[in-house]
């Protein structure tokens, strides 16, 4: 019988069948299970409690309100990140490096502290507090720190999706386009937009899954006024604080479903276009 | 006019909610409440005909929602656990006078409760008074003093308990309730999160609890657990305010006037009794008193020289709490 010899570049066969055993018993046991038991929860009442949870007015009203912040927060996010992309990838100045730490800020801060700096600038014991009061504009507690809070948490996705992208492009195309005679308008639509079409998208993707699920930032500026300013991830634990466990867990479905879809998005995109994504991974 | 357009705006995102209301009063209230003020809005929604009234809500722990208000949470009526709370919105954010708790009967609360021990089913551990919560081994769940009223009265019940025990002695007062909180795991900031960490959690031997949130458990999970009353507690007396300055800036004076005179009435007394709070309707009260057990109950004001004087001395920074009570240890 000829003996197999494995490949320098081969691991044997009972190193591969380990690896990937640990690899889908921790995705079952961490990821798989508990979302195929909150789905289970969530229909402990039948479809009908599903339907009844998800159709309840304060249910309803923490969809709306996240959506709103989401729709709010993630085209800003998408024009300042093109912008300062731009800048950074297409201009030499000084302290550049210093600008790509602050656009990193968001990451590395806690969300609390992200939620307790607003109250500083914006409490009635706080800096602007006070004035606004007096023009009776209100920021927390309510509609404009919710979607304020969003932003911050979820500014970096964008731009930091596509500054390696346009670094790595470099500026070559933008000046041919330029000594051609295009406009800057004109070079941005036709020449930039189309090189990174997919890195912003993904950016996209991602600081939307970040603004719908954010929970601490938002809870600090909130107020946790049922139907009124409690987000979708805030209103999970109203209902699950308040016994009412199936409702807790349909919303949470519900997120999860968004998150979900969001990932399916990213795949799709990831599988259609691997190479453009790849270019855009490379940091 | 910014304040029409918000208004505006706010009526656009929640119309289908909230659109026909004239007057949205918010409510800002503890931790477990919320099943008491769904009920209670309701009813006085219902029965105000001034106008289309509704009544919001927002829950967490005490010391917690009077920090929001202090920070702006434009709250019409306050509901909190004790005095100290709503004292500090009046000294922090001038937003109602000092006096405010003389403007309503008994002391401006129109219910009252107490601390109790929650077990587990068949009290396995022979739970019967504060003695046998120092016991060795035994694991003690209640929120932070620092941001939970309920946790406040608790700490209080322990210390009156102690004090009395031994023969007014504060020292060894402040060793036993010490000792207490070194079987306490894990401090949530409000009772209802007490509650879920001892219930759905499954942590810790027996919960300091208010009475009403107790009765509460036993409700949602019949059969699972037991009431203890201890030898001795405290009458918590959680009291309730119309936010002067908010009520005024909104136009909603007449309505959250109405609203926490209504708290008063016979029919909200029987809401408040249902929902196992100790109403001050002594009818009504008599017509609950299986589910009230008449126990021996220190006071605030008479064991501890009102809140004032004991939120300072005990929780206050660098207070008795502090001291006791390091994390970890």
């Amino acid at each position: 019988m000829k003996k197999r010899y494995l490949k320098p570049t081969e691991d044997p066969l009972w190193l591969k069948l380990i690896l990937g055993a640990v690899t889908i018993g921790f995705i079952a046991v961490l990821l798989l299970l508990p979302l195929v038991l909150m789905f289970k929860e969530a229909l402990a009442n039948g479809l009908n409690g599903f339907w009844a949870s998800m159709t309840e007015p304060d249910a309803l009203a923490s969809v709306r309100l996240s959506l709103i912040a989401a729709a709010i927060a993630v085209p800003l996010n998408t024009v300042f990140g093109i912008a300062a992309a731009w800048a950074i990838a297409k201009y030499d100045f000084r302290g550049k490096t210093f600008l790509v730490t602050l656009i990193d800020l968001p990451f590395s801060v806690s969300p609390v502290v992200a939620g307790l700096i607003y109250v500083l600038v914006f409490g009635m014991q706080g800096w602007l507090g006070p004035t606004l009061a007096d023009h009776d504009v209100r920021i927390l507690f309510a509609l404009p720190g919710i979607v304020l809070v969003t932003i911050f948490v979820t500014f970096p996705f964008v731009a930091r999706e596509l500054i390696p992208l346009m670094v790595d492009q470099g500026r070559d195309e933008e000046e041919a386009a330029a000594t051609l005679g295009a406009s800057g308008f004109q070079t941005f639509l036709r020449v930039t937009l189309p090189n990174i079409k997919w890195g912003l998208l993904y950016g996209i993707l991602l600081c939307n899954a970040r603004a719908l699920g954010e929970f601490g930032a938002v809870s600090v500026v909130s107020g946790h006024i049922r139907g009124v300013t409690n987000t979708m991830p805030l209103h999970v634990q109203l209902l699950y604080d308040n016994y009412d466990y199936a409702g807790a867990f349909t919303v949470a479905a519900l997120l999860a479903m968004l998150a979900l879809l969001t990932l399916a998005l990213k795949s799709l995109l990831e599988w259609r276009y691997a190479d453009e994504l790849a270019a855009a991974h490379r940091r | 006019m910014k304040r029409l357009l918000s208004l505006a705006v706010a009526a656009g995102l929640f119309a289908g909610t909230a659109a026909q209301a004239d007057v949205t009063l918010l409510n800002v209230s503890y931790d477990p409440t919320r099943e008491l003020y769904k009920d209670l809005g309701a009813a006085f929604a219902a029965s105000y005909k001034a106008d289309k009234v509704t009544v919001n809500t927002s829950n967490g722990g005490s010391g917690a929602q009077a920090r929001a208000v202090i920070d702006g949470l434009q709250a019409d009526i306050l509901t909190l656990a004790l005095a100290a709370d709503i004292d500090a919105v009046s000294k922090n954010a001038k937003l109602l006078p000092a006096d405010w708790q003389k403007r309503l009967p008994d002391n401006s609360s129109p219910y009252t409760s107490t601390i109790v021990f929650l077990v587990r089913k068949g009290n396995p551990w022979k739970i019967k008074d504060w003695n046998d919560l120092v016991k060795p081994g035994i694991q003690v769940v209640t929120p932070n003093p620092k941001t939970s009223g309920g946790a406040r009265w608790a700490y209080l019940a322990a210390w009156a308990f102690a004090e009395k025990a031994q023969g007014g002695n504060a020292q060894k007062a402040k060793d036993f309730v010490g000792n207490l909180y070194k079987h306490v795991p894990v401090l949530d900031t409000g009772a209802r999160g007490s509650t879920v960490t001892f219930t759905k959690r499954g942590i810790g031997d027996v919960l300091l609890s208010w009475e009403n949130e107790a009765h509460l458990a036993l409700k949602e999970s019949p059969g699972q657990y037991e009431i203890v009353y201890p030898s001795r507690s405290i009458l918590a007396e959680p009291p309730v305010a119309v936010v002067d300055k908010n009520v005024d800036r909104h136009k909603s004076r007449a309505a959250a006037e109405a609203f926490v005179k209504f708290l008063y009435s016979p029919q909200a007394q029987e809401i408040e009794a249902k929902d196992f709070y100790r109403p001050r309707n002594q009818e009504i009260l008599a017509k609950y008193k299986s589910q009230f057990p008449n126990i021996p109950l220190a006071t605030v004001d008479g064991d501890f020289g009102g809140w004032a004087k004991a939120q300072a001395t005990h929780f206050g920074d660098g207070g008795v709490f502090d001291q006791i009570y390091q994390p970890g240890k």
